[in-house]
């Protein structure tokens, strides 16, 4: 049975004298997208269930700036970036866990430059170090027993910054058969969303690129396609629909997965 | 004597036409902006090793790896080979390193000679997979006519070197046969023989062998230097084509690698100039009507035309081979939109090519009416890329095409506000709620509540 959450804003923490361990940078998606808020509620619940001291920023969040800039809009992107970094740095804050792969490439290399240099990790790594240390354990991993499980790198997770293994890692915990698509890790196809995609409509061709990746993903008969990136979600899940196929595979977040095969979810 | 002089000339020439062209290149690509490229030296030696020198990514296609690098050690190794037929053109003697090779020559000589069959039998596979295989990325719009044709040049040229090479080994080798048989009756070397010690071994070449059997002395002799100056006028035209051509890329391929990006794929260049007036604009103590210098050049944002990318964009379009790997990787691409990766290098490097005609005849950049943006690249193409990565991933000698593709939305964006209307209300949304979609800022938090719902 889940527990009640009270979620820490780093106001709170601060105002009460405390310091949290770890900032979790929710991003637009995660905070506003009804299907990436189960994602996002997904993390908080396994946050709190580790013991990890985090906060979130609440309403001082803002866009961190990347589809402005992948747009080619620079002056938004710094105006953003400025702001956010004027809030993270008066909290001095150190490190940051994020459930976006947009958010995590940004923050991690885009931001230092401009004066803000944090420790950022993306919510599979800290999800897979949690469970090396223990501190989430999975007992009812065995419900996914006999289940497939394929899983679609996000280019700004994988290519853009070499993180293949950590959600990887993650899955091995659950009890099920990890399969490969043909293009995986550094030969993984886009899912369509990045470099402002996904709030645009796409250039005339025969294929959605969405389609396209969510072909691969059906190839290798997958009860379950897992993602680590909302946006990567949206696409999916839309890709599924696609070939109506909602009914017999589920598009989830590494972080659902392993809240689910923890019980943490509320049923 | 005659043909040592001419020799020397045809030498020179070929030197002297590369040399020209080398510096026209060079000339073009430092029309580009400033950028440093020499911190971290270790490591960029090492990326160099490992990607040029050893083809680490060549080989992520197994059978085009393989196949190339047959060419590429071959051509290495041949060269040793041709270094030799150089200096016999100057001093006029025949096999110079025979005479203190010993067994090491002939093995030498032998294994060219392998090397030389595999590269004339990798040429030819090539050949075919270009030209009758329906491979998807050699017919993509961009290679019609002329890139096609170069292509095809280089391969057939290749083979007829590989071809002289052997043939003239092989009247060699016939030659020196004479020499034995007429030493082993004692009789004397007649002067235009005694070029042809014994010396080699030819495991290929000794198959072409019946071609020239037949053939008299003065025969063998002409069939010989034919080859001979065929081979090494061929390389020498070969020398002077390359820089033209897309097979720049056995030269260029080296720096190329050596200024790679070194920082992480999806990190993309933070725009100093921005930098400087967000920070005015955000800063209350600055003093809102500082002027800049009045000398101070305009600041331009984002890139237009080939001289507002950096050198390093233009050293990228002249290291292109046009492999189309990259293009074949492209998401956009492989969903039938206008966007090739590959034709974004190609473009570059044809306008930089024009824009260094104009510099040729004018002695400056003349506006030409024309840039890259538009001219040669439309903003379709541009707004079909997903900064995935997909196409420097695929490059076999880091080639950054998305940098490109970002600078010249820049421009879009910053100089003409030009972008789908879609993307401008995403602008504004991110400007006025702090999120690319319409909801209020204040509505950030709303999960928190539906969390224990
Ligand atoms: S980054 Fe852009 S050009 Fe490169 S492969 Fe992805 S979509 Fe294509
Ligand atoms: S950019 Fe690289 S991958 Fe693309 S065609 Fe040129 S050399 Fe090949």
């Amino acid at each position: 049975m889940a527990e009640h959450i009270t979620v820490p804003t780093v106001a709170q923490l601060v105002s009460a004298g405390e310091v949290p361990e770890i900032l979790f940078w929710v991003g637009c998606s995660g905070s506003f997208d009804d299907r990436a808020k189960k994602i996002t509620k997904a993390i908080v619940r396994i946050l709190h269930h580790a013991g990890v001291k985090y906060a979130v920023l609440g309403a001082e969040e803002t866009c961190t700036g990347d589809p402005a800039k992948r747009a080619g809009n620079e002056f938004l992107f710094q105006m953003q970036a400025m702001q956010n970094i004027m809030v993270l740095n008066g909290y001095e804050i150190k490190k940051i866990v994020t459930g976006c792969p947009h958010c995590f490439n940004i923050l991690k290399n885009e931001y230092p430059e401009l004066g803000g240099n944090y420790e950022v990790m993306h919510h599979t790594q800290l999800i897979n170090d949690l469970i090396k240390e223990g501190k989430l354990a999975i007992k009812g991993g065995e419900s996914f027993k006999g289940r497939r499980i394929t899983f679609h790198d996000p280019c700004y997770l994988g290519r853009a910054n070499d993180v293949y293994e950590a959600p990887r890692e993650a899955l091995q915990a659950l009890d099920a058969e990890l399969v490969e698509m043909r293009r995986c890790k550094q030969k993984g196809l886009c899912c369509g969303a990045g470099g402002a995609q996904m709030f645009k409509e796409a250039e005339p061709g025969n294929k959605e690129v969405n389609v396209e990746r969510t072909e691969d993903a059906l190839e290798v008969k997958p009860n379950v396609i897992a993602t680590g990136c909302p946006f990567c979600n949206t696409m999916m899940t839309d890709g599924v629909k696609n070939f109506e196929k909602e009914d017999s595979v589920e598009v989830k977040d590494v972080a659902e997965l392993i809240a689910e095969a923890a019980d943490l979810l509320p049923s | 004597m005659i043909a040592q002089i001419a020799f020397v000339l045809v030498f020179a020439a070929g030197i002297f036409l590369f040399a020209r062209r080398v510096r026209e290149i060079r000339r073009n690509i430092s029309i580009g902006q400033a950028v440093d490229r020499t911190d971290r030296k270790n490591e960029r030696w090492r990326t160099m090793t490992m990607v040029a020198l050893g083809q680490s990514k060549m080989v992520a296609r197994p059978i085009a790896g393989f196949l190339h690098l047959l060419v590429y050690v071959g051509f290495v190794l041949i060269n040793i080979e041709v270094l030799e037929i150089v200096l016999d053109g100057i001093t006029g003697h025949h096999r110079l390193f025979a005479s203190f090779g010993g067994g090491v020559y002939d093995a030498l000589i032998g294994a060219f000679e392998i090397l030389a069959a595999l590269v004339l039998i990798a040429c030819v596979v090539f050949l075919i997979r270009r030209n009758v295989i329906n491979i998807r990325r050699f017919r993509m719009k961009e290679m019609d006519g002329w890139p096609k044709s170069d292509a095809n040049i280089i391969l057939v040229a290749e083979v007829l070197l590989m071809f002289a090479l052997l043939s003239m080994n092989a009247c060699d080798a016939l030659l020196q046969g004479k020499v034995a048989e007429l030493m082993a009756a004692g009789q004397e070397i007649p002067e235009a023989l005694s070029h042809y010690i014994e010396a080699g071994s030819f495991p290929v070449s000794s198959m072409l062998q019946p071609l020239y059997a037949g053939m008299d002395v003065d025969g063998l002799i002409m069939t010989e230097r034919f080859m001979w100056w065929f081979h090494i006028i061929g390389i020498l035209a070969f020398l002077v084509y390359v820089p033209y051509s897309k097979h720049f890329h056995i030269i260029m391929a080296f720096p190329n690698t050596w200024y790679s990006k070194l920082e992480p794929k999806g990190q993309m260049t933070n725009m100093e100039a921005v930098t400087n007036e967000v920070k005015l604009m955000l800063d209350p103590s600055a003093d809102p009507y500082a002027a800049p210098p009045a000398d101070a050049a305009p600041v331009k944002f984002g890139a237009k035309d080939v001289q507002d990318l950096t050198w390093k964009q233009l050293f990228d379009s002249y290291t292109c081979t046009e492999c189309g790997r990259c293009s074949s990787e492209c998401p956009a691409n492989q969903t039938g939109k206008l966007l090739s990766p590959r034709k974004i290098m190609m473009d570059t490097r044809d306008r930089l090519e024009e824009v260094g005609k104009n510099i040729q005849s004018d002695g400056s950049i003349k506006d030409d009416g024309k840039s890259l943006l538009r001219d040669y690249i439309s903003e379709e193409e541009l707004w079909a890329c997903t900064t995935c990565n997909a196409c420097t991933e695929a490059c076999p000698v880091n080639i950054d095409p998305v940098s490109i593709i970002l600078d010249l939305r820049r421009h879009l964006i910053m100089e003409e506000s030009k972008s789908p209307e879609s993307i401008t209300s995403m602008f504004n949304n991110v400007e006025n709620n702090g999120a690319p979609w319409a909801f209020p800022a204040a509505d950030r938090g709303k999960w928190i509540e539906e969390l224990n719902a």
